[in-house]
């Protein structure tokens, strides 16, 4: 048991600057983020041996930090349909125009998608995930995944465009 | 899946072609598509602006250092009481007095033990991810050890020394910078023959206190740790008790100021 702790250490480890981006995303603070990261190692160390070595390491790790944070929105049970008001912790310097939105707009918005909404975008935009891999990090078939993703992206372009949120730059 | 959640095709192709999801031959065929329909054209470029400012607003965070207390998952003290600043603000100031009597009743001793407890906790975690290494147990090795010392002096704005454990049968291999609890660290790593790994852990110590000799244990690892002068020193290693003070000693005698 010994021998393997450094190992399984090592490869955990290596997994961790990801779930601290993704926990930071979801939750817009950086504090329950990352309560959320070792929540989700601690899980991850005490139920090792159900991951089955040779298959994605981080895809297992992104379901159980999922369904943590769901869990806890649920126990939270404030508003099943918004989640947290982020405070934004970026560096305004980094929130250039180049991309055509306002970074903390977007920050927002993202804010007021429900946690599942939020989840798909987070994991198709930010961390690069096939459609295949949302799918089976949260446990839904792939049509949801679309389905999903064109709910939370039309909403964000309604938020941009609509009555409540700021105006969409749009760039080309 | 509910027939609700069904997207039409031509909808579903948009996202997959701003996702890189689509083959040549279907990406093709949607561009030649956006060159005929503006609405879908508009739609693609919000999604893609959209994907983009994500990327921009989170891509960062993973290449920010990980707090030392997060690796291998070990059990970090919640950070919650930070919101206790917000707390402040809104006035909950009879949650800050029940803090504050708890803070009392523990007694010096206490309070002293906990503040020390994350030198155990990051020492012994520095010790559990870097030994292991075989390819890079050390950022600068002791073919460097003047340049070694002279960067980590710099980056913990106190003279740092690299102690020489030979007499006992531990040789140097090298150091490396270290996040620690109290900003930048210091992480050197000994060897002896028969390839034992011990590490000397050395953090900032603002308060100027000063502690003899302690010993503890965290999750297997043994540390004997003090606090003197300008740094905290904590020997990891997984020997006995009476080797590791031995080290710890040979250690103290030449840091000592």
């Amino acid at each position: 048991m010994r021998s393997l702790e450094p190992e399984v250490g090592r490869l955990l480890a290596a997994q961790i600057p990801r779930l601290r981006r993704y926990a930071r995303a979801l939750t817009a603070d950086p504090d329950e983020a990352d309560d959320l990261v070792q929540d989700c190692l601690e899980r991850g160390w005490s139920r090792i041996h159900l991951w089955k070595s040779g298959t994605d390491l981080r895809a297992w790790l992104f379901t159980i930090m999922h369904n943590l944070y769901v869990n806890g929105v649920k126990r939270r049970a404030a508003r099943p349909e918004s989640g947290p008001l982020p405070a934004s912790h970026h560096d305004p310097r980094s929130m250039g125009q180049e991309h055509g939105l306002n970074l903390r707009d977007v920050e927002r918005g993202l804010a007021q998608l429900s946690p599942e909404l939020r989840s798909v975008l987070l994991l198709v935009c930010v961390e690069g995930m096939s459609y295949r891999e949302v799918a089976q990090v949260l446990g839904v078939p792939e049509g949801t995944v679309m389905s999903r993703l064109h709910r939370a992206r039309e909403r964000m372009r309604r938020w941009f465009d609509g009555d409540t949120g700021p105006a969409l730059r749009r760039v080309k | 899946m509910s027939a609700r959640e069904r997207i039409p095709e031509e909808i579903a192709q948009l996202h997959a072609y701003v996702d890189g999801e689509l083959d040549p031959e279907a990406r093709r065929e949607v561009e030649l598509r956006l060159g005929q329909d503006s609405e879908a054209r508009r739609a693609v470029a919000d999604y893609t602006a959209l994907r983009d400012a994500l990327g921009a607003l989170y891509g960062p965070i993973a290449d920010e250092p990980v707090p030392p207390d997060l690796l291998l998952g070990s059990r970090r003290p919640r950070r919650r009481w930070l919101r206790w600043s917000g707390a402040l603000a809104a006035g909950l100031v009879i949650g800050i007095l029940a803090g504050w009597g708890g803070w009392q009743l523990r007694g010096l001793e206490g309070e002293l033990a906990s503040e020390e407890n994350y030198v155990v906790r990051e020492a012994a975690m520095a010790y559990a991810v870097y030994t292991p290494e075989v390819r890079h147990p050390v950022e600068v090795d002791r073919s460097q050890e003047q340049h070694l010392i002279a960067w980590l002096t710099k980056r913990l704005g106190a003279p740092v020394k690299a102690p020489h454990l030979d007499r006992l049968g531990f040789e140097l291999m090298g150091g490396r910078l270290l996040a620690t609890e109290e900003g930048p660290g210091a992480l050197f790593m000994y060897q002896d023959a028969s390839g034992r790994r011990v590490t000397l852990y050395v953090c900032l110590n603002d308060e100027r206190k000063t502690t003899s000799f302690r010993f503890d244990r965290y999750r297997g690892v043994s540390v004997f740790y003090w606090l003197d002068e300008h740094f905290s020193y904590a020997v990891a290693g997984d020997l006995d008790r009476s080797e590791l003070l031995r080290l710890a000693e040979e250690v103290y005698s030449q840091v000592a100021v």
